[in-house]
């Protein structure tokens, strides 16, 4: 059994759907990317785990229970966190209390303040900075490190390396091994492939609100990944 | 001079009083971006409430706090839980009109239950006892207990917001409520949090306004236009700007009823006026990036 499972999963917003029956596995301790062209669905799909659709309760199972009908505020509680896309951070806040009001859930486990600086140094020294005066990068490290607070099970990051120079992006993938040996479950939406793959053991590719090629990043060749990619 | 020196002093105790008013406000716009209408009503509410409880248990208007204070925040809690927050959403008007409704529908109800009498509450000697601070310029005493009491709430409210995970919460929420969610933030709970908060601010603006003056079922309205122009003279979303806009607001009344009575009230939003010209975003804007 993995630890998240989705089956057949449809999203809309009104009447427009951006979701088409997505089925979806991700275990723990491994890493799943999912890449996708501007459009495919793959925030929708993040958003959706993350309990901002309503789907049918069975068509999202995380550990065995079925959490499709839970509100986001509830399926934090269960060990879901995402990283939203374009980081999201709190402007009235400062650094530590973005990272601490990630712990609002009440989750215990092994990440605290401590540690989450421990993995991001950069933060402890602009602690009491207002999280927006940080650089792209140094903001992107409070997301994820705000979502590392609630010590989730499950963590999605949805299109960390946007916009961030390519050395930036390496220090911030850098941490993602010291995540993942925790037993966490990674999935991490990009658009860059190359990025994708680097980390990620199992991949999907989404176009057009639907999964068009699935499999282990080792299996899949570039032609197949191209052709899912651009639908052609 | 004195005379003058002694108005001024007279409106910036005044504006501790609308500071009471305006918090609650201020506080309900904030975090939910919800405008109440019937914010000068529900204080109107407190003030009954305490006049009920003085004349059953024949307390002072003071201890009636103690009971005021918690009722209106349950009453608070309940409103937003069963009414404000299902009008919550990208149109702004749905909650202005419900309570705008909210307001008639306590105005009438207060009418019916305690006729239009105007009514007062009573603290005795406290009332009309001054304090001579030297130089032939004295000040009220109950002023003066007003004044502290804005002091007091505003630094409570201060702590919550900056020292508490629940100030936290609130900020976040107000920043962005749906990502608040992804932290484990009930934004509806939180709602309701917050309102309760802000009626039992509006309780204690409530009781001593009915101790400075008189009051009947229509009073709100006018209570809510003060507390609207302390909030925007200050800044919105600044908590110490609110203490100021309730300050300029009082100068300027107290000064416009010291040149004539018929003027007072003008003079207030006069100076409403002027400020909006001079400062579009308040005298202390909440300054954020992003
Ligand atoms: N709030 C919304 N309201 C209406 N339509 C939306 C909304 N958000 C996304 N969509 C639509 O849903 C589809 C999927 O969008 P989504 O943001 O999930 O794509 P994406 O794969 O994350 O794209 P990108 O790489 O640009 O982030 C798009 O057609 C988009 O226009
Ligand atoms: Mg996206």
């Amino acid at each position: 059994m993995s630890l998240l499972e989705v089956n057949s999963l449809s999203a809309f917003y009104g009447d427009f759907q951006a979701l088409f029956d997505v089925d979806f596995r991700a275990e723990a301790g491994r890493a799943t990317a999912i890449i996708g062209a501007n459009g495919a669905g793959k925030s929708t799909f993040l958003r959706a785990v993350a309990g901002f659709q309503s789907p049918p309760d069975e068509a999202i199972r995380f550990d065995g229970e079925a959490i499709g009908a839970l509100k986001p505020s509830r399926v934090v509680g269960r060990g879901v966190a995402l990283v939203p896309e374009g980081r999201r951070l709190f402007p009235s806040l400062s650094v530590e209390e973005n990272l601490k009001i990630g712990g609002y859930c009440g989750r215990r486990g092994g990440w605290t303040l401590e540690r989450v600086y421990g993995l991001f140094p950069v933060l402890q020294e602009r602690r009491d900075a207002p999280a927006t005066a940080l650089s792209g990068g140094q903001q992107q490290m409070v997301a994820i490190g705000r979502a590392l607070m609630g010590n989730p099970r499950l963590l999605m990051c949805d299109e960390i390396s946007l916009g961030l120079a390519p050395i930036v992006i390496r220090d911030i993938y850098a941490a993602l091994p010291a995540i993942l040996s925790e037993g966490v479950a990674l999935v991490i939406v990009e658009q860059d492939i190359g990025q994708a793959l680097s980390v990620a053991e199992d991949v999907y590719c989404f176009q057009g609100g639907r999964v068009t090629l699935q499999g282990k990043a080792s299996d899949l060749s570039r032609d197949a990944i191209s052709a899912a990619y651009f639908g052609v | 001079m004195i005379g003058w020196l002694d108005t001024i002093l007279q409106g910036l105790m005044l504006g501790g009083l609308y500071a009471l008013f305006a918090t609650g406000l201020s506080l309900t716009f904030g975090v939910m971006r919800l405008v109440n209408i019937a914010h000068g009503d529900l204080s109107i509410l407190a003030a009954y409430l305490a006049l009920v409880i003085v004349q059953h248990f024949g307390v002072s208007p003071f201890l009636s706090l103690i009971a005021v204070v918690p009722l209106m925040a349950i009453i608070g809690y309940a409103l937003q839980t069963f009414l404000l927050n299902d009008t919550l959403g990208d149109d702004i008007l749905p909650p202005l009109l419900v309570t705008f409704g909210l307001s008639i529908v306590l105005q009438n109800g207060l009418m019916e239950v305690f006729s239009a009498d105007s009514r007062g509450l009573s603290v005795g000697e406290v009332q009309t006892a001054s304090l001579p601070l030297g130089g032939g310029i004295a000040v009220g005493v109950f002023p003066a207990i007003t004044l502290a009491a804005a002091i007091v709430v505003l630094a409570l409210m201060s702590w919550l917001f900056n020292s508490t995970s629940l100030g936290r919460a609130l900020r976040a929420t107000s920043d962005d409520q749906s990502t608040a969610q992804l932290m484990g933030i009930d934004n509806r709970r939180l709602y309701a949090v917050a309102m309760a908060i802000a009626m039992a601010v509006v309780a204690v603006a409530g009781v001593f306004l009915a101790i400075r003056t008189t009051f009947d079922p229509t009073s709100g309205p006018a209570r809510l236009l003060y507390a609207f122009e302390a909030v925007i003279i200050g800044g919105l979303g600044s908590l110490w700007g609110t203490l100021a806009g309730g300050m300029v607001l009082g100068v300027a009344q107290t000064i416009g009823f010291a040149l004539s009575p018929a003027w007072g009230i003008a003079v207030g939003h006069i100076a409403f006026l002027v400020v909006l010209l001079i400062r579009p975003n308040g005298l202390f804007p909440r300054t954020r990036d992003a």
